[in-house]
C-alpha cells in the first residue's frame, strides 16, 4: 500500500511548485481545513511501489492471454508513440478548426476506413466505449422510431446468449428486453424468434459470430422477418475481429453497430479501459448518430455539432469521446491497410481453429463440435467437473501457475462449466501448441492430484481469494490504522 | 437432504409462505434456493408500507456471483420486513425456513394461497429441476 | 506480415491438423453472397517509418499555441514518472482484472485509486472510474433517482451554472428513461446559481439537486447552503468538484450540516493530458448508504485462503455481467489506465502538491484577470469570487476576437456566446499554473492590439441547442 511509505513532512518530489501561494479572494467559509490524506512519499518510492504492483499483473506484453469475447492482441507500440506526439497531447479539446487540421484529419479517415470495413453508411466515433457504443445505438434505433410517430413499440430482443450489456443497454433506453433461445446448433432459434417479433418489437441486438463462436448463418433471413416486423437490427461488435475484412454488418442487414477499437482495431485494454466504442449506421438511421463527428468539405475539416445535425441523440461526453484511443486505432488501420485487415479475420480464425481441434484431440469437449469455430470457440468442462470433481474455475487457476491468462469462464451461461478461448492472430503456433501442453498437463493433474489444482492458484501473489468477505465485509477505501482500529 | 416443513406453501419461484394465524403471512425463501445461490452477501428488502402483486418481483438476493429476485407469492402489504438481515444476510443460508425469514405481509387476497404448492409437491418440482 | 508471425511452413502444418486446404475454407459457414471483396477504398498498408512521417506531419500541423482555454480540461503540467510508470505492459496491456490472482498489480492500484478520491472528496466511498465527467454526472443522477427513498421523482435540479456540454450529456443519457431536467438560472450579478430562483421550486418533487464547485464561469458557489436546502427539500445533493481545485476547497463530504450524498467530476486534472478531450476519467463517490446503487467496478479489500491480504472486483451483483437488464448502468469497462496516472500522480503530488498547483492556478488566473482587465472595454464579468477561470466582457465580438489570437497563436478562451446568449461578448479564460508571466503579457498586449484594430460588433443570437 502506497501509504505505508508516506511519512508525515516528506516533500520529496519535484513535481509540484515549491511554495504554496496565497490563496486571496476565497471566502474563508469554502477552503479545506487540512490538506487531502494523501500519501506523502518521494518520487523514487512511488516509482518503485508502482513498478512492483505492475509486476504483479498478467498482460498481454508478459504473457498469452486468450480471454474469450475480449481480443486480447499485440498493441504495437507505434501507436502509442504516435499518438504522443506532443501536437496530439497539447491539443486542447476545444481548439478552434484552424489549429485542429492534422487531429481532425486523422478522426474523418478513421470514420472513412470503419464505414468501409463494416459497409455503413456512416459512422461516429463518439462513444468512449462498447457500452456506451451500445446505448447510443439502441437510443438512435428509439430516435428513429419515434421520429416516424411509431412508438408503441417497447421491446428489444436479445438471445440469451448475449452480453450482458446488451439487455443492460436496451433498459437505459427504456426498453423492455425479451429473450430469444439460442438453438443446439449455436444458431439462433428463428422459429422462436418468429414468435417473439410483432408490432412491439423495436429491434434486435446480434453478435455475429455470436458469443457461442459461431456464424450465424441464417442472418439474411433473421434480418428480413425483423425489417418485415417493422424492428431494425443492431450488430454488437463484440466479435468483429473474426470477419474483419471478410464479411460486412452493412451487407448482413444490420442497420446500426458499435465497433470495440480497444478489441479490432488493437487499442490498449489498459487495466479495464479506456476503450472507444464507434457507432456506424444505414442511410435511414444517419440522423440521429451522436455528436460529434467530423466533416470535410473538399479543402478543410471541422466538427459537426448539435447544430449541424438537430435530430441527432446528442452528446455522450463533454468532449469528442476518447480521442487518445481514436488516434491509435487509426494508425493500427494504417499500418495494417487493406490488405492487413483481411488478414485480421483469417489468422485469428486459423489459431481458433487450430487451437481448438488439438483441444479436442487431447480429450477436450467442444460445446458445438459440428460447427467451425469462428476467431473463438468454447470447451466445457462439464465431464471433467462431474467425473473428475475438478471445475472450470479450477482449471483456469491452475493456468496461471503455468503462465497463461485464463480464458473466459462461465460464459456465455448457456453452457455449462464452459472456457471461451480467443487466441487472436498474433500468437504464434508454437505457443498455441503450448497452452495445448498446458491443458494436457492440467487435466493429468485433474486426475492424478486433484488437490493441486482445486487449491490453484500457487504461485500467485495471493492464493484464491475471499470473494464473501470482500462483499460481506466492505472494505473499499484505505484508513489510518489508528482510526480503523 | 433438507426437510421442506410442511407447515407452510411454496411458490415455484422458490419462496414459501407461512399463515401466521394472525392474518399475516411470512415470507422468505426455501433452503434448496439459498444452496443454489450458495453464500449470499446482501439482501434487499422491500419496504414496510408497501403495496406487493402476486407474482411481482419485491426483493433481491445477492451472491457474490449472482443476484437473484424475490417474487412475492401473495397480494397484499407489507407489515414488517426481518431487518436482522442487514449486515447478517447469511442467516438465510443458516435457517432459510426460520431466522432467515424476510418480511412478512398482511394479504389483500389470501384465497391466492391455494396456487401455491404443498412441500411434497415442491419437493417434487426440485427433484424434477435437476 | 505485421503482428501476424505464421511462417508458410506454420500455416501448412495449421491446415493439416484442422483438415482443411486453405484458410478461406474456414470460412465455408459464412454464405458465399455475404463475402466482401477487396476494401479498395481503404489505403495500403504502410511500414512504421512512413506512418511515424505521417503522424508527425499531422501532429505538427496543429501547432501548440498558447492555451488560455478551461473549461472542463486543464493545461497541468504532468510529473514525467506518470506516464513512464502508466505505460509499462504489465498496466498498459493488462485487461478488467477478471482473474483477481494475476491482476493485484491493477487491483491494489483501483484501491490505492479509491482511497485517495475519498480523501479528496471526503466522502465515504469511490468507485473504479467512469468515461468522464459528464458522463459520470449523467450516472450519478441515474443514480439519485435510484437512490432516493424519499422521493418518487424523475425530476433533477441542474443550475445553468454547469457547464453546458455536462447538462447536454446528461440529457442525452437520462432522456430514455422518462428524467426530466429542470434548469435553474444564475445570478447576473455574481455568477453564482440563482437562490430566488431555486427557491421558487421548494415544495416541489425532486430527486436531486447538481451543485457545482467551482461553477462553469469559475464562480465559486454558496455549496454549504445549497447542500442544506437540497436535503431540507428532500433532495440528494450531488457535488460536480474540480478534483484539484477541491484539494484546497471545502471536501464535499463536509458540505453543510451532513455532507453532499454523491461527488462526481472530471478527473483529467489528475495527470491526463488535454489530448483533444480524452482520454479522460469520470470519478464518482457517494456516501456508505448509497454504495450499492453506485455504477462501475468497485474493488474490495479482502482476504485469501492463507488470510494473506489481497483486492477483489466486489459487489458485482450490481453489474450488467450478473445483473442484466437490471443492471445499475450498462458500464463494463472504466478508464482504468487514465486511473493509473491519476493514482501515480496523487502519489507524486500528495496533498501539499495538488493544494500548491491549486493555489498556483489561482493566481495565475488572479494576474491573467489583472493584466486583460487592464485592456480598456475588459472587465469581469461576475462578482462572485474565482477560483482559475473567470468570465470576461470583451468590447468587441468574442469569435472574431478569439480568431484574431488563434492567428497569433493564443487561444484566449471559450466563447460562451453560443450557450450564454444573454451574457453579450465574453470569454471564459484559465491561467493554469503553466502559464508564464510572459504569456500572460503576451496575450494582453495581443488582446490589445486585436481590441484597437476592431470596430465593435454584437454577439449574434444563436438558438440554445
Amino acid at each position: 500500500m502506497i501509504y505505508e511509505h508516506s511519512r508525515a513532512g516528506r516533500r520529496a518530489t519535484a513535481q509540484a511548485p515549491l511554495e504554496m501561494v496565497e490563496l486571496s479572494g476565497i471566502p474563508e467559509a469554502l477552503r479545506r481545513q487540512e490538506p487531502p490524506a494523501l500519501p506523502e512519499v518521494s518520487e523514487m518510492q512511488a516509482v518503485r511501489h508502482y513498478t512492483r504492483l505492475s509486476q504483479k499483473n498478467f498482460a498481454i506484453d508478459t504473457h498469452f492471454y486468450p480471454l474469450g469475447s475480449c481480443t486480447m492482441k499485440y498493441n504495437p507500440r507505434a501507436c502509442n508513440t504516435l499518438a504522443s506526439l506532443p501536437g496530439f497531447l497539447a491539443r486542447h479539446p476545444l481548439a478552434p478548426d484552424t489549429h485542429s487540421q492534422g487531429f481532425l484529419a486523422c478522426l474523418y479517415e478513421l470514420q472513412e476506413i470503419l464505414k468501409t470495413v463494416t459497409g455503413m453508411h456512416e459512422v461516429s466515433l463518439s462513444p468512449a466505449a462498447g457500452a456506451q457504443g451500445e446505448f447510443a445505438g439502441v437510443a438512435m434505433i428509439r430516435a428513429y422510431h419515434d421520429a416516424r410517430g411509431d412508438s408503441a413499440r417497447s421491446e428489444i430482443l436479445v438471445p440469451d446468449a448475449a452480453h450482458g450489456t446488451n439487455p443492460a443497454s436496451a433498459v437505459m433506453c427504456g426498453y423492455k428486453t425479451r429473450e430469444i433461445p439460442t438453438g443446439a446448433d449455436g444458431d439462433i432459434d428463428v422459429e422462436a424468434l418468429r414468435a417473439a417479433l410483432g408490432p412491439q418489437t423495436a429491434g434486435i441486438m446480434l453478435t455475429n459470430p455470436s458469443t457461442v463462436g459461431v456464424f450465424e448463418r441464417r442472418i439474411k433471413e433473421i434480418a428480413g422477418l425483423v425489417h418485415e416486423a417493422g424492428g431494425l437490427l443492431y450488430y454488437d461488435g463484440a466479435n468483429l475481429n473474426a470477419i474483419l475484412g471478410k464479411v460486412r454488418p452493412g451487407d448482413m442487414g444490420f442497420d446500426v453497430i458499435h465497433m470495440n477499437l480497444h478489441k479490432t482495431f488493437s487499442t490498449p485494454h489498459g487495466g479495464g479501459g479506456p476503450g472507444a466504442g464507434p457507432v456506424g449506421v444505414s442511410k435511414r438511421l444517419e440522423p440521429f448518430l451522436p455528436v460529434p463527428r467530423v466533416g470535410f468539405d473538399g479543402t478543410d475539416y471541422h466538427w459537426l455539432t448539435e447544430k449541424d445535425c438537430p435530430e441527432s441523440i446528442g452528446r455522450l461526453s463533454a468532449f469528442a469521446g476518447n480521442a487518445g484511443v481514436l488516434i491509435r486505432a487509426y494508425i493500427y488501420a494504417r499500418i495494417l491497410g487493406r490488405e492487413g485487415m483481411h488478414r485480421v479475420a483469417e489468422y485469428s480464425t486459423l489459431n481458433a481453429n487450430y487451437l481448438l481441434k488439438r483441444l479436442m484431440e487431447a480429450g477436450f469437449t467442444a460445446a458445438y463440435p459440428q460447427r467451425r469455430a469462428s476467431h473463438e470457440f468454447i470447451l466445457t468442462l462439464k465431464k471433467q467437473a462431474k467425473e473428475l470433481g475438478v471445475n472450470t474455475m479450477d482449471f483456469a487457476k491452475r493456468m496461471l501457475d503455468y503462465g497463461v491468462h485464463a480464458p473466459t469462464t462461465y460464459f456465455p451461461l448457456l453452457v455449462p462449466e464452459c472456457l471461451l478461448v480467443e487466441p487472436t492472430e498474433t500468437e504464434a503456433k508454437e505457443d498455441l501448441d503450448r497452452f495445448v501442453e498446458i491443458m494436457k498437463t492440467i487435466l493429468e493433474e485433474a486426475q492424478t492430484q486433484p488437490e493441486v489444482v482445486r487449491q490453484a492458484p500457487h504461485s500467485m501473489p495471493v492464493r484464491r481469494l475471499d470473494d464473501v468477505r470482500a462483499a460481506r465485509e466492505l472494505d473499499l477505501a484505505w484508513k489510518e490504522p489508528s482510526l480503523s482500529g | 437432504m433438507s426437510t421442506t416443513p410442511t407447515d407452510r406453501r411454496y411458490a415455484k419461484s422458490h419462496e414459501w409462505i407461512k399463515d401466521e394465524g394472525d392474518g399475516s403471512f411470512t415470507v422468505g425463501i426455501t433452503d434448496h434456493a439459498q444452496e443454489l445461490l450458495g453464500d449470499l452477501v446482501f439482501v434487499d428488502l422491500p419496504e414496510v408500507g408497501a403495496t406487493l402483486d402476486a407474482g411481482g418481483d419485491c426483493a433481491v438476493v445477492e451472491s457474490v456471483k449472482a443476484a437473484s429476485d424475490v417474487y412475492s407469492p401473495l397480494s397484499g402489504e407489507v407489515i414488517a420486513v426481518n431487518e436482522a438481515l442487514d449486515g447478517a444476510p447469511e442467516t438465510i443460508n443458516e435457517d432459510a425456513f426460520g431466522n432467515g425469514w424476510m418480511f412478512k405481509l398482511k394479504p389483500s387476497n389470501p384465497a391466492e394461497a391455494e396456487n401455491l404448492l404443498d412441500a411434497a409437491a415442491y419437493d417434487q418440482l426440485v427433484s424434477e429441476e435437476d | 506480415m505485421p503482428f501476424i508471425p505464421h511462417t508458410e511452413q506454420d500455416v501448412e502444418e495449421m491446415l493439416g491438423a484442422i483438415g482443411v486446404a486453405s484458410i478461406d475454407d474456414l470460412f465455408d459457414e459464412i454464405p458465399p453472397a455475404l463475402r466482401c471483396g477487396k476494401l479498395e477504398a481503404i489505403p495500403p498498408g504502410l511500414p512504421e517509418m512512413e506512418v511515424a512521417r505521417l503522424m508527425q506531419s499531422r501532429a505538427k500541423a496543429d501547432g501548440q499555441p498558447m492555451c488560455f482555454i478551461g473549461a472542463g480540461a486543464y493545461d497541468h503540467h504532468i510529473p514525467a514518472a506518470v506516464w513512464e510508470l502508466t505505460t509499462r505492459g504489465e498496466f498498459y496491456t493488462a485487461y478488467t482484472p477478471y482473474q483477481a490472482e494475476a491482476s493485484q498489480g491493477t487491483l491494489q492500484l483501483l484501491y490505492e485509486f479509491q482511497s485517495m478520491m475519498t480523501a479528496l472528496t471526503g466522502m465515504d466511498v469511490s468507485n473504479a472510474s467512469l468515461y468522464d465527467g459528464a458522463s459520470a454526472l449523467a450516472e450519478a443522477v441515474l443514480m439519485a433517482v435510484r437512490a432516493n427513498r424519499k422521493s418518487k421523482s424523475k425530476r433533477v435540479l441542474i443550475p445553468r451554472t454547469l457547464h453546458p456540454a455536462y447538462r447536454k450529456v446528461v440529457k442525452s443519457i437520462v432522456r430514455n428513461q422518462q428524467i426530466e431536467v429542470v434548469e435553474i438560472g444564475y445570478d447576473a450579478e455574481s455568477g453564482q446559481l440563482d437562490q430566488q430562483e431555486l427557491e421558487t421550486h421548494a415544495g416541489e418533487d425532486f430527486a436531486a439537486l447538481v451543485i457545482p464547485q467551482p461553477n462553469f464561469f469559475g464562480v465559486l458557489e454558496q455549496v454549504d447552503a445549497l447542500t442544506d436546502w437540497a436535503h431540507g427539500h428532500g433532495m440528494l445533493a450531488i457535488a460536480v468538484v474540480n478534483p484539484l481545485v477541491i484539494s484546497v476547497l471545502k471536501p464535499a463530504g463536509a458540505w453543510g450540516e451532513t455532507g453532499a450524498d454523491i461527488c462526481c467530476g472530471e478527473g483529467q486534472p489528475l495527470g491526463a493530458p488535454l489530448a483533444s478531450g480524452g482520454p479522460y476519467f469520470g470519478f464518482l463517490c457517494c456516501t456508505d448508504a448509497l454504495v450499492r446503487q453506485m455504477p462501475g467496478r468497485i474493488i474490495g479489500k479482502t482476504v485469501d485462503l492463507d488470510g494473506k491480504t489481497g483486492y477483489a472486483l466486489t459487489l458485482q451483483a450490481r453489474e450488467q455481467h450478473i445483473r442484466r437488464s437490471k443492471a445499475t448502468s450498462n458500464i463494463c469497462t472504466n478508464q482504468g489506465l487514465m486511473v493509473t496516472a491519476a493514482t501515480i500522480h496523487m502519489s507524486l503530488m500528495g496533498g501539499v502538491g495538488l493544494q500548491r498547483i491549486a493555489a498556483a492556478c489561482h493566481a495565475n488566473t488572479a494576474r491573467l484577470i489583472e493584466a486583460l482587465g487592464s485592456v480598456p472595454g475588459v472587465a469581469p464579468r461576475f462578482k462572485g469570487a474565482v477560483f482559475h477561470e473567470s468570465v470576461l466582457t470583451l468590447p468587441i465580438e468574442t469569435k472574431r476576437a478569439l480568431r484574431a489570437l488563434a492567428a497569433h497563436n493564443v487561444l484566449g478562451g471559450f466563447d460562451l456566446c453560443d450557450d450564454y446568449p444573454e451574457l453579450g461578448n465574453v470569454v471564459l479564460v484559465c491561467a493554469t499554473e503553466q502559464r508564464s508571466d510572459e504569456e500572460i503579457e503576451a496575450y494582453r498586449s495581443k488582446l490589445q492590439r486585436v481590441i484597437e484594430s476592431q470596430v465593435e460588433t454584437p454577439c449574434q443570437l444563436k438558438p440554445d441547442w
